[in-house]
């Protein structure tokens, strides 16, 4: 068999990005969570407060160390596998960057550090101040992250020389056509994850009886926060929908499964997409509903599959899927919410154990959704890496053998193995010590031991 | 209006950047080296807490020298990352383990003994591999048109393989210098006896390299060697002379920051060397750093943030290092 280094190249991202994009889903929610609870103890006093930051701060702590390190990993790739992509479309997507580097990640680095270790060594101000801009840290660089897919999905304000792309207009580069679309999408998809995993370890807490006021606060806060959130992420992915419409068309064929456009097209609701065959079996569909939630109107036309070319699909079976599973989940999301809702107007939420129990499941459901939802939308570009000017198989590295790549793919694979059940492992204890752990094991807490890490540092002491 | 020429600009910001990026982590890497050396587990603390808050902002201009290549020197970092490209997945996949060492050790106390290794092991091999890319890059690559056409272990060669040993020891000594800084004691003691070795090894690598040098690059040579070049260059190999000298004085005396600045002046003093070896080539060979300059327009984009975030990031990673200043202490965690 003949190993393909761009195939290979393309699982290597997959692996590498699949990964490393559950961190920022968790991490930017929780910085802000953080950095809220921190303000609302400083203004408050409440004790419940600190203690809740103290116990997400360790559970951060873990994630944003891995989202560090899995992050240093991903610009590297562009450069290892991307280079023929790199030298054509450097002029134009380094500089997003470049400014996600000096913009966000310093300001994350070197804030964390100050909230991690520098409670007794500033001000109570200076250290709300290093929560928030941790926070703002985590959504800078999401912004230039995004601003940068965006322009590969919808590339404008460029011109072509030689074969490569140089800027004309830099605040349509910015601010491309998908960019504010994607940029809401993604950073409320981040926030209901996180909310979710708040929900989870809220209802966790009240069912084990041991920090009942801090599960309870838990509990309600990631309830009304996806009260507002999860109906708002629907109607922006709907709205980016309409987006990828107008201007990825052969993606939102792709999405829908619909390989005749037309006026009035159907609305393909399961099925199983058949590229050869280009057709969908066992399909079932609603006629004319597809042009009426895409166009608004009855006989609104939409481009079909058969519209473009063979050679420029996305693998319509993975894009089709993906999506309807995305979807799947936030219909999920949305009656778990609504349940919650009246359970809490019943004031019954904290004694309801199915309810709580089901809560501690659906946990996970955000980091389902967000890679459903990050696979339609980068899959969906294939086969670009520049949406409908550079193919993905005119990107790779000229120099890299499949065997290469096989390699580097295999170490990836290993070593993000043994790292990521390790840290959520280790997540999963901080979350059974529970949150009143922090009060005696913090160097603010009442019983402060002589050396914290030292007595730490050994399992069966204060653990 | 002619526009204005950035280029040296940029050249000079990513060469800041850079070196930046090897003092930082260059120290702690050195610290992670020397850790699995300390005498006890207390010991072991308080050197993984010497760099604990510190670590990530610095390894943060991994990333900034990466993309201000792409950004300052597209064509450059097409050819150069994927000619290293099994130094760079080694250096990534150490830098995982060691960056989550600093957590793992505490959480999952059960394989402490694996983090600590991991820490130590990863801490050598992506310093290691960074020396290997440095020792590949003076040695130029295979280049056709705009892309890298050797093969992908084409980067590991005895030279490079000794400039990978040479940079393990230079970065050990910077992290024997952190430590001499950050504790006291029975601990400082220690971490000058290892200077001390150290500082041998920097010296054997630092004067192999140099006669090695010539010898893999013709161009170099006729630089190096050619009357009135010599003249100006004779002054980096007499300062390197007297920084030895100072940094063998400063770890025998009761100096607290001697071994870590003289350490750091050894430091500017082959950075200095390489860049004189190499100007104004960004691909040995292939491209000058003008060649190989991205287009006006991403230079000055660019440009305008960060003559203004530079700063201020200097700024507060300054503050911070001030914050966590003084002899490290046991008890500043939050686990």
């Amino acid at each position: 068999m003949q190993l393909d280094p761009e195939f290979l190249s393309r699982m290597q991202f997959a692996w590498v990005i699949g990964w490393h994009i559950l961190l920022p889903a968790f991490t930017l929610g929780l910085a802000s969570y953080i950095a809220f609870l921190e303000g609302a103890y400083a203004l408050t006093k409440l004790p419940v407060f600190l203690n809740l930051s103290q116990f997400w701060l360790r559970i951060f702590a873990i994630s944003f160390g891995m989202g560090v390190v899995t992050g240093i990993v991903m610009p590297f790739q562009f450069g290892t596998n991307w280079s023929r992509f790199s030298d054509a479309a450097g002029n134009v997507i380094s500089p997003l960057l470049a400014y996600e580097g000096i913009v966000a990640f310093f300001l994350e680095a070197t804030f964390l550090g100050v909230l991690l270790f520098g409670r007794k060594l500033v001000p109570p101000a200076m250290h709300f101040l290093a929560a928030v801009l941790v926070a703002v840290g985590t959504l800078a660089s999401a912004f230039w992250i995004l601003a940068t897919n965006s322009w590969m999905q919808t590339p404008v304000g460029y011109e072509v020389i030689d074969g490569r792309y140089f800027p004309k207009n830099w605040f349509e580069i910015v601010f491309s056509p998908s960019f504010p679309f994607r940029f809401a999408h993604t950073v409320s998809a981040f926030y209901v994850t996180t909310a979710f995993v708040v929900l989870a370890v809220g209802a966790y807490t009240v069912r084990r009886g041991q920090s009942p006021a801090e599960g309870r606060l838990m509990l309600r806060l990631a309830l009304w926060f996806l009260a507002i959130f999860v109906p708002l992420q629907i109607v922006l992915g709907d709205m980016h929908g309409l987006n990828t419409l107008a201007h990825q068309p052969a993606k939102l064929a792709a999405i829908e499964g619909l390989w005749d456009g037309g006026n009035g097209v159907p609305a393909s609701i399961i099925g199983w997409p058949d590229q050869t065959a280009e057709r969908n079996l066992g399909e079932i569909a609603i006629p004319n509903l597809g042009s009426l939630y895409l166009t608004h109107s009855w006989g609104g036309a939409v481009k079909g599959l058969k519209d473009f070319p063979p050679d420029q699909r996305a693998p319509v079976v993975i894009v089709y899927f993906s999506f309807r599973i995305m979807v799947g989940i936030g219909l999920l999301m949305l009656a778990m919410v609504a349940t919650g809702l009246i359970l809490l107007a019943r004031k019954q939420l904290d004694r309801t154990q199915w309810y709580l129990r089901l809560c501690q499941f659906t946990g996970c459901l955000g980091f389902l959704a967000v890679i459903a939802g990050w696979t339609t939308t980068e899959v969906g570009r294939q086969p670009w890496t520049i949406y409908g000017l550079m193919r993905t198989a005119d990107s790779v590295s000229p120099s890299l053998t499949g065997a290469d790549v096989l390699l580097s793919l295999v170490l990836y694979v290993c070593v993000y193995l043994v790292i990521f059940p390790v840290g959520v492992s280790v997540m999963f204890r901080i979350v059974r010590r529970g949150p009143a752990a922090s009060e005696e094991d913090s160097p603010i807490g009442s019983g402060r031991p002589k050396s914290p890490i030292e007595a730490l540092g050994t399992p069966e002491g204060a653990r | 209006m002619q526009p204005l020429d950035l280029v040296p600009i940029w050249t000079t910001i990513l060469a800041l950047g850079v070196f930046f990026y090897v003092a930082l982590d260059g120290f702690d890497l050195g610290v992670g080296m020397l850790y699995n050396f300390a005498p006890d587990r207390s010991a072991r603390d308080l050197v993984m807490n010497s760099i604990a808050p510190i670590w990530d902002g610095n390894e943060t201009w991994l990333i900034l020298g990466s993309m201000g290549l792409l950004a300052a020197f597209p064509v450059a970092f097409a050819i150069i990352i994927p000619a290293v490209y099994f130094p760079v997945l080694l250096m990534l996949l150490a830098l995982i383990f060691r960056g989550l060492s600093f957590e793992f050790r505490y959480r999952d106390a059960e394989h402490r003994t694996f983090w600590d290794h991991g820490f130590a092991a990863g801490s050598a091999l992506a310093a290691f591999a960074q020396g290997v890319v440095l020792g590949a890059f003076i040695q130029g690559f295979a280049v056709q048109g705009r892309q890298f056409v050797g093969g992908s272990f084409d980067c590991f060669t005895p030279f490079s393989v000794f400039t990978g040993v040479a940079l393990m020891f230079g970065y050990a000594l910077l992290g024997a210098g952190w430590l001499v800084i950050k504790t006291e004691g029975a601990l400082q003691d220690w971490a000058r006896a290892l200077g001390r070795r150290c500082l041998i090894g920097t010296v054997l690598g630092i004067g192999i390299v140099s006669l090695w040098t010539p010898y893999v690059d013709a161009h170099i040579a006729a630089r190096w060697f050619s009357w009135p070049d010599i003249m100006y260059l004779s002054p980096v190999p007499l300062i390197t002379a007297v920084l030895i000298w100072y940094a063998w004085q400063s770890l025998n005396d009761r100096s607290e920051y001697g071994p870590f600045f003289a350490a750091l002046g050894l430091f500017v003093m082959s950075y200095i060397g390489i860049a004189i070896s190499l100007w104004p080539m960004i691909v040995p060979g292939h491209f000058t750093i003008r060649e190989a300059a991205a287009s006006p327009s991403t230079q000055a984009f660019l440009l305008i943030g960060t003559l203004f975030l530079l700063p201020v990031i200097l700024v507060y990673t300054a503050w911070s290092y001030w914050v966590f200043r003084g002899k490290v202490r046991a008890d500043i965690g939050y686990h």
